[in-house]
């Protein structure tokens, strides 16, 4: 509590935020697909009951979505589905969601995961077809529109994918997988050229 | 692959998002302390391995991570179907098991 409240403050760019991305900058490129590292971004696991949602997405300031496997964006802030009560809000807009949640009274947990995932974005044709490599979820445009949200797994580890167009994916996974998830995407890109 | 479907995700997904978790509806006693050797021994151990439909517990752990349960066939692998925790056994599976059940 006190933390978010600090944070509030301070700008989450700040120089007192010592930042270490893994694998920053990293990409490849392959016919028709690209895999790069996303620059890092503030996240949080929310979890929650249906009496608390409506004052979570007013703080949060984006509704936070109840259907399965889809997900909800609003000025850079998205919220996916996890779970009947579980979501993972992402903001690329540089605001702290856990400072947002910290004022609502009412029942919530909300655990700061910034620096626990780090995203990694499929992009390109052969994008579906890079992550089905080691994913073994239906990702054509009809069982994955744009905006379906899913955790799942990638080869051995668990990851978080979000369709952001056509022919784009988030994937995010925990830091310390992120080198295998990274170095997996670029095999399945190699493939996906085939 | 198995299709299995969450009830939760209400989709069928494939199986390498889902973690098998035991046998279903086995009641804990209210006063665990005062059950006699053999009582816990059945509680505790003592599973009923059928051939054929069996009331499982499933968890969909790469996914809404939601425990459920589940009916299956232990001879052909089939799932049958599958409900949310909490609710009561079925009492009439659907009808398209009813070759599964005969056997």
């Amino acid at each position: 509590m006190a933390k978010a409240a600090a944070r509030k403050t301070a700008p989450v760019t700040s120089p007192s935020v010592e930042r270490r991305p893994a694998l920053a900058g990293r990409s490849t490129t392959g016919i028709g697909v690209k895999v790069e590292v996303l620059p890092p971004a503030e996240r949080i696991s929310l979890r929650a009951p249906e009496a608390s949602l409506a004052a979570l997405s007013k703080a949060l300031g984006v509704t936070l979505p109840k259907k399965p496997k889809t997900s909800a964006s609003k000025g850079g802030r998205t919220a996916l589905w996890l779970g009947p009560d579980e979501w993972l809000v992402i903001d690329e807009a540089g605001k702290d969601p856990l400072a947002d949640c910290a004022g609502v009274s009412a029942l919530h947990s909300a655990v700061g995961i910034s620096h626990r995932n780090i995203a990694i974005a499929v992009t390109g044709t052969g994008a579906a077809a890079t992550i089905n490599a080691g994913c073994p979820q239906d990702l054509s445009p009809d069982g994955f529109p744009v905006g379906a949200a899913s955790r799942t797994i990638l080869g051995k580890t668990e990851i978080v994918l979000l369709r952001t167009a056509p022919d784009a994916f988030r994937v995010e996974c925990w830091r310390s997988f992120s080198d295998y998830v990274f170095t997996f995407l670029s095999e399945g890109s190699r493939d996906a050229a085939v | 692959m198995l299709l299995i479907r969450c009830p939760y995700c209400e989709e069928e997904r494939p199986e390498l998002e889902f973690r098998n978790a035991g046998e279903a509806h086995i009641a804990r006693s209210a006063n665990m302390a005062g059950e006699s050797d053999d009582d816990f021994e059945k509680f505790f151990f003592i599973r009923s391995n059928p051939k054929g439909i069996i009331y499982e517990r499933w968890r969909h752990m790469h996914g809404c991570a939601r425990f459920f349960n589940a009916v299956r066939d232990t001879v052909t692998d089939k799932f049958v179907m599958t409900y949310k925790a909490g609710e009561p056994k079925p009492s009439k599976l659907p009808k398209n098991s009813n070759e599964v059940v005969a056997k």
